[in-house]
């Protein structure tokens, strides 16, 4: 199930919630968090790809993506975060992702993704960033 | 299925067939329907088997030969996919019920409402229309599998099943590529003054557009690793030519070495790919040595580094894709690098081929019955002792 933003009201929400994986939205100060729960691989890259589009639907500035919950990612998950990246990037908004655990941060540092996606350790440090 | 519809009415009733030309003459002239008569439901299989472009059935129950029933359950053996739709008397709720079990789609009762009849007729044509587009859209797939299965084939043919045979080294390159049309390839160069080239890559993601993305990347290795020699600026070039055109945001790992027989140099730059491990002789392993490193395709204008190590001789070096260390067990559990260097260093293969068997061994024994999800590909250099 995918959902937007909903209209007021809720600062957190759920976004989908599928096969081993759940993304839920959430807004701090005019910036969009996306976290990630679960793991992301073939089987669900596409729905990870999907939710993470509602959030680009409407003109946003900033969005953070946070891994903290997030066991494992394959390339095709890489490939999503590349594809958003870029997508932020055309219409100069700022993003980042934070809290990666030991492996997504291997995998981060081994496929170059850290030299070309700017990672942060915590969610406030990539909020910071993001706002600066 | 497109106007007139043939339909096919089977009544021992001669009046039968003048009356319903006439009252369905003004569909006949507009060119919606057509009409073929039988007298029985032997007549009516003959007629099915004569006319196959039949989209519909209409039929009396009681008549003298076959009757109503029993040819409902001859249909199915002429045309599977045809529908009938019945003609019984009024309240003959046993006979109705018989003939929905076996299989009619509709019955219009007598005395037959032409109005009715119509309405019946548009429904089941409908239907069949719906049905008929199922059934293509289902061979569809079927044709798509097997594209796949084709596209599976051309990726296993272009990788490399025969290998350089040299004094100075021995190399064997495998793969075991998942059901679905993965990305995995690997490949073997021979290069000027006896240098060879040896690459393993993985693509992001599967099916057709990565299988595409890993024949474009092949090809632009080759043309490269030829022309520039040196790994770090053959990677540079593959990304710089990748990156062009990739709105997919699709990429490669790719890690690329040449070998130098002269003075055993293992010259190499990994673009994000894992890093390939090194068997010593006393069965010690080496994780290779990054070399700052970005996955090919996405990241314009990056210059690749290159860093080199010189193998000794008898050692071995395993270039694999996460396939081999991500394998898993019905516990979930990975098969792991550190396994992987531990199973050769118990084994301590003395060639290339052997080491690669004891590799997919180990790994297929590792993963039992647990459905493998990604390409599994291995090319294993060895330098040799003397």
């Amino acid at each position: 199930m995918v959902t937007n933003e909903p209209e007021g009201g809720a600062t957190t929400w759920t976004v989908a919630d599928t096969k081993n994986l759940t993304i839920n939205g959430e807004r701090k100060e005019g910036t969009l968090i996306a976290k990630a729960t679960g793991r992301i691989d073939g089987s669900n890259a596409r729905e990870f790809q999907d939710a993470l589009e509602t959030f680009l639907e409407g003109e946003i500035s900033s969005l953070v993506l946070d891994l903290e919950g997030l066991s494992y990612i394959s390339s095709a998950g890489l490939r999503v975060i590349l594809l958003v990246s870029k997508k932020l990037q055309r219409t100069s908004a700022q993003f980042g992702v934070c809290s990666l655990s030991a492996s997504i941060s291997e995998v981060f540092q081994i496929s170059g993704f850290d030299k070309i996606i700017q990672t942060h350790s915590t969610q406030a440090d990539a909020l910071s960033a993001v706002n600066t | 299925m497109e106007p007139p519809y043939k339909i096919l009415v089977v009544d021992d009733e001669p009046d039968l067939e003048p009356l319903m030309l006439q009252r369905m003459r003004r569909d006949i002239r507009k060119g919606q329907y057509e009409f073929v008569f039988a007298h029985d439901g032997n007549e009516a299989l003959e007629c099915l088997s004569a006319h196959e472009d039949v989209d519909m059935i209409l039929s009396d129950i009681n008549m003298p030969g076959m009757d109503g029933l029993t040819l409902l359950e001859q249909i199915p053996k002429v045309d599977p996919e045809i529908r009938a739709v019945m003609v019984s008397a009024y309240g003959d709720m046993k006979n109705i019920r018989t003939a929905m079990n076996r299989g009619a789609f509709d019955f219009v009762t007598k005395p037959i409402d032409f109005e009715d009849l119509r309405v019946t007729i548009d429904r089941t044509l409908r239907h069949m229309a719906e049905w008929r587009d199922a059934l293509a859209t289902r061979d569809k797939l079927v044709a798509i599998q097997n594209e796949l299965g084709v596209a599976q084939k051309i990726q296993l043919s272009v990788l490399p099943t025969e290998f350089p045979a040299s004094d100075a080294y021995e190399i064997d390159g495998r793969m075991e590529a998942a059901r679905e049309v993965g990305g995995d390839f690997y490949d073997v160069l021979r290069l000027e003054n006896g240098k060879v080239g040896v690459s393993v890559a993985d693509v992001s993601d599967k099916g057709v557009p990565a299988a595409l993305f890993m024949m474009s990347t092949l090809t632009l290795l080759k043309g490269s690793a030829i022309g520039l020699g040196d790994p770090g600026a053959v990677l540079t070039e593959v990304n710089t030519l990748l990156e062009e055109e990739n709105e997919a945001a699709m990429f490669v790992t790719l890690f690329y070495a040449v070998f130098n027989p002269e003075n055993g140099l293992f010259t190499y730059s990994n673009g994000g790919h894992n890093p390939p491990v090194i068997i010593h002789t006393d069965g010690s392993s080496t994780v290779l040595p990054a070399t700052n490193g970005v996955a090919l395709g996405i990241a314009p204008g990056y210059e690749y580094d290159e860093a080199a190590v010189t193998l000794a001789p008898g050692e071995t070096i395993i270039l694999y894709t996460d396939g081999v260390t991500e394998a898993m067990n019905a516990e979930g559990e990975e098969f792991g690098l550190d396994r992987l260097c531990q199973v050769l260093s118990e084994s301590r293969p003395t060639g290339a081929k052997q080491a690669n068997t004891i590799i997919f061994d180990a790994v297929r024994e590792f993963a039992g019955d647990t459905p493998q999800s990604d390409d599994i590909t291995c090319l294993t250099f060895r330098r040799s002792e003397s």
